[in-house]
């Protein structure tokens, strides 16, 4: 059933409009000599004002690798984080760890890992997936380059902006 | 003809119209930006100023790098449009709306020369005829471009200026009796002795008449800017381009310098319909309450024909703000609203005021 | 001056010609805006500034917009492909050089022909006030049924146009 909705009945000075519109006008100016006289807070001007000190602990920038106390990476290349990415940003290449390294009962890290960062979408899901802790979101989120080979970050400068993270589950640590 | 006439007038085209109405166009789009962010709380283009420079002037660079990047941008023609006359458009709008400015008298005298470039004896007629034309640039627009959102729009906005084209022709009847002449320059000498048409507080038409005056006057006034915005197609009359409904109306279909054309061709023509209204009402170059008139005959002083001209120019500025201000302020009107503002209101109010005007002229003393 | 006479006068006929002779109705209403244009550009340079005004204020700012508006919502498509068959081209030109042949002989006919008139002055400002006067003492009452006129060709056009309006 339709409903029948009344229309207002407009006294003669609202019919006129002039009345409305000079109160608009008048609403405009207001806001024009607030803004003005520098009275409205206005969004932050961006490359010269950055709001990184106030960034959350929870805030998700680019993903990156980590390393743990000991310098070891955390990355164990399970591919997890490759399989679930939905944008597929991520390109591993596994490698076996050497028998003569101190690690090598991990067996596995990547030689090579890529996120493209052209693709990825911040979603977080790698950090989600990843059974090592190898892989978090970091607080950097302003990349620009000049070619699109640029954009894709290497192992190299995904360690670079992961760092260390101390404090996390240590489970290849002989000090178990 | 001979040949120091032509190189004055010469000259004066090049001043008034590149050297001021152009980059008052570039600059006007700057203030609408800076002023609709101001209103709506926001900052506006602030950044570009002096190239390679950390000098950034509030963004007065602006509309350099803008012109620079609509020079530069890809001129797309589509397939499908009716070239000649596609191309033909944008000519179209911007040349009709510079044109007018040929009989504006934006200054008294410099150097014993008068400062309007056509003193023609019908200057508001050739300002109606030469703006009537600019329609055909957006009909044009409108058909060439063959498709159907432009089309829609092309038709709105003819049939739109059609029909304020004449609230707008005799909302300055009244004026045109009330001084009796249809020369700009002497309407404007006339309100700079006896008071401006909006401001009767001096010379002769400090009286129970001026006054009395004031009532169709200010009729006029308000017929004639809102008719000016629907001219000029500016928003609250902005349905042609409707960007909720048609895209953005007749220039859908072009880019590059084409579409830029016909941006500034809009703000050219607001700027000619101000100037128009200032001197009309605001008593154009003349500065208030009579001071500083010229005397017949009498050669005028440089600083003095000087500042007659930023007189004008000031006076331009601030209705060009006022445009801007209303534009920010307003919503867009249902086109059947617009049509009946202008058929059934606008023009039985200013037929009433030409017979009111005539009354106060025929029978106050 | 000359240069500029022949200049506007070539404008003007050309824009004529534009009229006949292009397939397209929209280029034909076009040429005709041109044509006008060079005929007020003519009167402005006899100085009657009045007449040049009107001209395109009347003529090619109102009425053939809407000539032209109306050609674009028909949108003939079928005027530009039709033949042009021997028998009106025969009757155009029959037509054209009957109808010239009348304008030169009374061209010829008229006194002033002969001779030089003197230069308008170039002072044309009571040119308004002039035609104002004129129009509304002498010729007030053929004004007055010009406007009638209209007024019933317009109450009809809306008449005909509603029909279903009873
Ligand atoms: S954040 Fe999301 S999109 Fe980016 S790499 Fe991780 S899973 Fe892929
Ligand atoms: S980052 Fe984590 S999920 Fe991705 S390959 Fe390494 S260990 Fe597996």
């Amino acid at each position: 059933m339709a409903i029948v909705v009344k229309r207002p009945k407009l006294s003669f000075w609202e019919k006129l409009y002039l009345p409305g519109i000079i109160k608009g006008l008048g609403i405009t100016l207001r806001h024009f000599f607030l803004s003005l006289t520098g009275k409205t807070k206005v969004s932050m001007q961006y490359p010269e004002e950055k709001w990184d000190s106030h960034l959350p602990e929870y805030y998700r920038g680019a993903p990156a690798l980590v390393t743990d106390e000991q310098g070891r990476e955390r990355c164990v290349a399970c591919q997890l984080c490759e399989f679930i990415c939905p944008p597929r940003a991520i390109t591993i290449h596994p490698e076996e760890i050497p028998s003569e390294d101190k690690w090598a009962k991990v067996e596995k890290r990547p030689q090579e890992f890529e996120i493209d960062m052209i693709r990825c979408i911040y979603c977080g899901l790698c950090e989600e997936v990843c059974p090592e802790q190898a892989i978090f979101l970091r607080k950097e989120y302003a990349f620009t380059g000049l070619k699109r080979e640029d954009m894709v970050h290497n192992k190299k400068r995904l360690y670079e902006i992961g760092g260390v993270r101390e404090g996390l589950v240590n489970k290849w640590n002989e000090l178990k | 003809m001979d040949i120091t006439f032509i190189l004055i007038s010469v000259a004066k085209i090049i001043g008034l119209v590149f050297l001021t109405i152009l980059p008052m166009v570039a600059y006007s789009v700057w203030a609408e930006r800076r002023v609709s962010a101001l209103i709506q709380d926001r900052v506006g283009p602030n950044r570009v100023g002096i190239p390679f420079t950390k000098i950034r002037l509030a963004g007065l660079g602006q509309p350099i790098a803008d012109g620079i990047k609509f020079l530069l941008k890809e001129d797309f023609t589509p397939s499908h449009v009716r070239k000649g006359y596609y191309w033909l458009a944008p000519a179209l709008t911007m040349v009709p709306a510079l044109l007018t400015c040929a009989v504006l008298p934006f200054g008294s005298e410099l150097f014993g020369i008068k400062m309007v470039i056509a003193d023609l004896s019908v200057g508001p007629l050739f300002i109606f005829a030469i703006a009537s034309l600019s329609v055909y640039g957006i009909v044009l627009a409108g058909w060439a471009s063959n498709s159907k959102y432009p089309f829609l729009g092309g038709v709105r906005s003819s049939s739109q200026m059609i029909s304020y084209e004449i609230s707008l022709g005799l909302s300055i009847v009244p004026i045109l009796m009330i001084f009796g002449q249809l020369n700009l320059s002497d309407i404007v000498m006339e309100q700079a002795r006896n008071g401006w048409a909006l401001l009767p507080l001096w010379g002769d038409r400090l009286s129970l008449k001026g006054f009395l005056l004031f009532i169709p006057i200010f009729i006029s006034f308000v017929i004639f800017t809102t008719s000016m915005f629907a001219e000029t197609n500016r928003l609250p009359f902005d349905l042609p381009e409707c960007e909720t409904e048609l895209v953005a109306g007749y220039h859908t279909e072009y880019s590059s310098m084409k579409f830029a054309l016909f941006f500034l061709g809009e703000y050219a023509a607001m700027i000619i319909g101000s100037g128009l209204a200032v001197t009309l009402f605001l008593g154009g170059w003349s500065l208030p309450f009579g001071w500083l008139v010229p005397e017949d005959g009498a050669s005028v002083p440089f600083w003095m024909g000087a500042l007659h001209i930023l007189s004008f120019l000031g006076k331009v500025v601030a209705f060009i703000l006022f445009f801007i201000w209303v534009r920010w302020s307003l919503p867009r009107f249902r086109y059947d609203q617009l049509m009946r503002l202008g058929w059934v209101f606008f023009f039985e109010i200013a037929l009433f005021n030409i017979l009111l005007t005539a009354g106060i002229l025929l029978f106050v003393k | 001056m000359t240069a500029l006479f022949y200049f506007f006068a070539f404008v003007m006929l050309a824009g004529g010609l534009g009229v006949v002779l292009t397939r397209s109705p929209v280029t034909s209403a076009f040429s005709m805006v041109v044509s006008f244009l060079g005929l007020a550009a003519l009167f402005i340079m006899l100085h009657a500034y009045l007449i040049g005004t009107l001209q395109i204020l009347v003529y090619a700012g109102a009425i053939m917009v809407l000539f032209l508006f109306i050609i674009m919502l028909l949108d003939l498509k079928a005027e530009e492909d039709r033949k042009i068959s021997l028998f009106t081209v025969i009757g155009g030109a029959l037509l054209v050089s009957v109808f010239a042949s009348q304008i030169i002989k009374v061209v010829k006919a008229l006194p002033a022909a002969a001779e030089a008139m003197p230069e308008l002055s170039a002072s044309a400002s009571e040119d308004v006030k002039n035609t104002g006067l004129l129009m509304f003492t002498d010729y007030v009452f053929p004004l007055q049924i010009i406007g009638v006129l209209l007024l019933v060709a317009t109450v009809g056009v809306i008449v005909l146009s509603k029909k279903e309006l009873k």
